[in-house]
């Protein structure tokens, strides 16, 4: 391959993509089967992609499906995201010792291996591309989430079967992945075989698609990829309604759908653990029993805990209901005022994760008083 | 920190429970040369037999109060405690012993024992914090050992010990575990228990059994709707709440929620 012009790999094609990240010094992560779901883990090859399996999602609910056919790449996001390894659940930031006069700090070492990220959804990509506002935009960079990202290579697929939970249409994310990828591929199964359009998103991607061994894609090829995205676009699960969301949940903050939902959510925080853009930590300090070590782990927090907010006196936030009402109000109209985006992205994680399948949509159409919201979509 | 002149002494106190907890002491094979080093181990029945009186700046307390006698003792603990720190949840609910606070324990002991007359005992099993103030509450069935070395550390370096009392759940999603509830449809108490074992049976495939009782604000109404769709009956709701943690007040007032009408035909069975 030797231009931008998208190009077709075969199955043998894919192999040689995921050979070729390898011996680049990526280590590859991409879709597996384990445990009932499709989570993100190391694979060497096509035997460990998640051949002929499909997803049922709803609130509350994930079950694999065989689908009856080959598909490697035939399901919808799942229980993890790029998150756990961009902005990963616990790092060490320093030890202290104790010394005759005083004590020494020394930072944690941080030297994160390359990765090369296969199977992102274009969701997932404006995902990151929210975590990038937040973790190298703003005035705090937060130099363990940069390194990650540069050492980061994304591979998009785009995305063929949405879930009953997703809504990236409504969120104007996706199905089809629109830049901030190394590569992207749409995974063609039809008459003229099982094959992936390959396109390219930047320099590092050319580099690596040069050595592929790729025939260049056909008017039909381009046309099967497309025919996809629009087959996907027109089969979301969920729908949100967005005009005006910032000044419907500000302007609510005493709405009676904030008290139906506390007696509904457990506070659990499964939420926002599964969310790709929620981005908040605590510290925690430990020290050993001679007295002599300790040490400072940031570790993901929630806003449904009661630390969280948590200051001198007592929690700020005790109730459920204006922990509830935090993360959807951050998660859709505040992350405007901080980010100047939204902070949702439509993957439909929070919905089919929360363990009584509390709805962000519905959620939504309750406050903007729609009738019957759970016939959406 | 302590004064390097004297080593802070500890003690380890049992009343009405298995012995497990305090086993987890002895179980921190790796470490109890430094506990052992750090502290003066003065009392504790499971790993000597010398009996020293005075006074323990670490006091750790397994057990729940079941007789007159205890409920006595643990005023004489407390006296002679600085600080009183309740291990595992005997000590912090009543113990799975908790469950006789629902039936008449009369009844129980004529049903045990050849001679109940011989049986000197409370109608309840309860918490250490019933009857004394107590510094620090560790939850667990039994506790786990990286958290009693954690309070014991941070007892030695006078902060707070790091015990969160969030959800199971968040310590599933740490570890990445897949939701065996969501995505398996299998009974799991984690969204109601406190975070502490670091979510051990997901991790096996199985739901969570609260061995670690209520987390912060509970809402086990809200689960006890999910687990009914996942086909629990009434009995099988009443049931699920009551077993280690059975006395803790959020998983008893579920538990009692669930009909109990059936409770004598259970307590023969
Ligand atoms: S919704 Fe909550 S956990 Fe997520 S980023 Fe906002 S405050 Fe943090
Ligand atoms: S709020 Fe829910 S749907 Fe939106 S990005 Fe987060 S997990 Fe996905
Ligand atoms: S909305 Fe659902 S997942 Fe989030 S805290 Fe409430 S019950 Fe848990």
């Amino acid at each position: 391959m030797t231009s931008d012009r998208p190009a077709v790999l075969t199955l043998e094609g894919l192999q040689g993509l995921i050979e070729a990240l390898a011996a680049e010094g990526y280590r590859v992560l991409g879709p597996t089967r384990r445990d009932g779901a499709i989570v993100y883990d190391a694979i060497a090859g096509l035997d460990d992609l998640p051949a002929g399996w499909g997803d049922e999602q709803d609130g509350g609910r994930y079950r694999l499906v065989e689908r009856g056919d080959a598909a490697l790449f035939g399901y919808a996001v799942g229980p993890h995201s790029w998150k756990r390894e961009l902005h990963p659940p616990h790092l060490t930031l320093f030890r202290t010792r104790r010394e005759a006069d005083g004590f020494s700090v020394e930072a944690a070492a941080d030297e994160p291996e390359p990765t090369a990220f296969l199977g992102v959804r274009a969701c997932e990509l404006a995902a990151i591309a929210v975590q990038d506002r937040t973790f190298l935009e703003g005035p705090q960079a937060d130099p363990h989430y940069a390194r990650r990202r540069a050492g980061s290579f994304l591979v998009a697929v785009n995305c063929g079967e949405p879930a009953g939970t997703c809504f990236c249409v409504s969120m104007e994310t996706g199905p089809r992945a629109r830049g901030g990828y190394d590569l992207a591929l749409t995974e063609l199964l039809d008459a003229a075989g099982h094959r992936f359009l390959l396109e390219v998103g930047s320099e590092r991607g050319r580099a690596l698609a040069e050595r592929l061994d790729a025939r260049p894609a056909e008017a039909a090829d381009l046309a099967a990829s497309r025919a996809v995205s629009e087959r996907a676009a027109g089969r979301m699960g969920r729908r949100m309604e967005t005009g005006g969301i910032k000044a419907l949940l500000q302007e609510n903050q005493e709405h009676a759908r904030w008290d139906q939902v506390a007696e509904r959510c457990l506070s659990c925080a499964n939420c926002t653990m599964v969310c790709p853009t929620c981005f908040c930590t605590t510290v925690e300090d430990t020290s050993d029993l001679s007295g002599e070590t300790a040490a400072r782990v940031r570790r993901w927090d929630s806003c449904f805990t009661l630390d969280f907010s948590y200051i001198h006196g007592g929690t700020v936030r005790g109730s459920t209901k204006a922990r509830y009402r935090q993360w959807m109000t951050h998660k859709l109209a505040s992350w405007y005022d901080q980010f100047g985006v939204s902070g949702c992205v439509g993957c439909g994680r929070c919905i089919a994760w929360c363990p009584v399948g509390i709805d962000i949509t519905e959620e939504v159409a309750a406050i903007r008083g729609e009738k019957n919201p759970e016939s959406a979509g | 920190m302590a004064s390097p002149t004297r080593k802070p002494r500890l003690a380890v106190w049992k009343f009405a429970s298995c012995d497990g907890c305090q086993l987890s002491l002895l179980d921190c094979e790796d470490e109890l040369l430094a506990v052992a080093g750090a502290l003066d181990i003065a009392y504790f029945m499971e790993a000597t037999r010398g009996r020293i009186e005075g006074r323990y700046d670490l006091s750790l307390v397994e057990g729940s109060i079941t007789t007159a006698h205890d409920a006595e003792r643990i005023r004489e603990v407390r006296r002679r405690s600085r600080r009183l720190v309740t291990i595992g949840a005997c000590a912090t609910a009543g113990g799975i012993q908790g469950l006789r606070n629902f039936a008449d324990v009369a009844e129980y002991a004529a049903a045990v024992y050849a001679r109940p007359d011989y049986i000197a005992t409370l109608a309840t099993s309860t918490p250490i914090a019933e009857h004394v103030p107590v510094d620090f509450e560790l939850r667990g069935c039994p506790i786990s050992k990286r958290q009693l070395l954690e309070v014991v550390s941070a007892f030695l370096a006078g902060r707070r010990p790091v015990t969160p009392a969030h959800s199971v759940c968040v310590e599933c999603k740490l570890r990445g575990t897949v939701c065996v509830m969501v995505a398996h449809g299998t009974a799991c108490l984690g969204p109601v228990t406190h975070a502490g074992c670091g979510a051990l049976c997901p991790a096996y495939d199985r739901g969570c059994y609260g061995c670690f009782g209520p987390k912060e604000t509970p809402n086990p109404a809200s689960l006890s709707g999910r687990l009914a769709a996942l086909g629990m009956d009434g009995g099988q709701l009443g049931r699920v709440y009551r077993s280690f943690n059975a006395n803790a007040p959020e998983f008893r007032q579920e538990s009692q929620r669930h009909g109990r009408q059936d409770e004598p035909q259970d307590d023969q069975g």
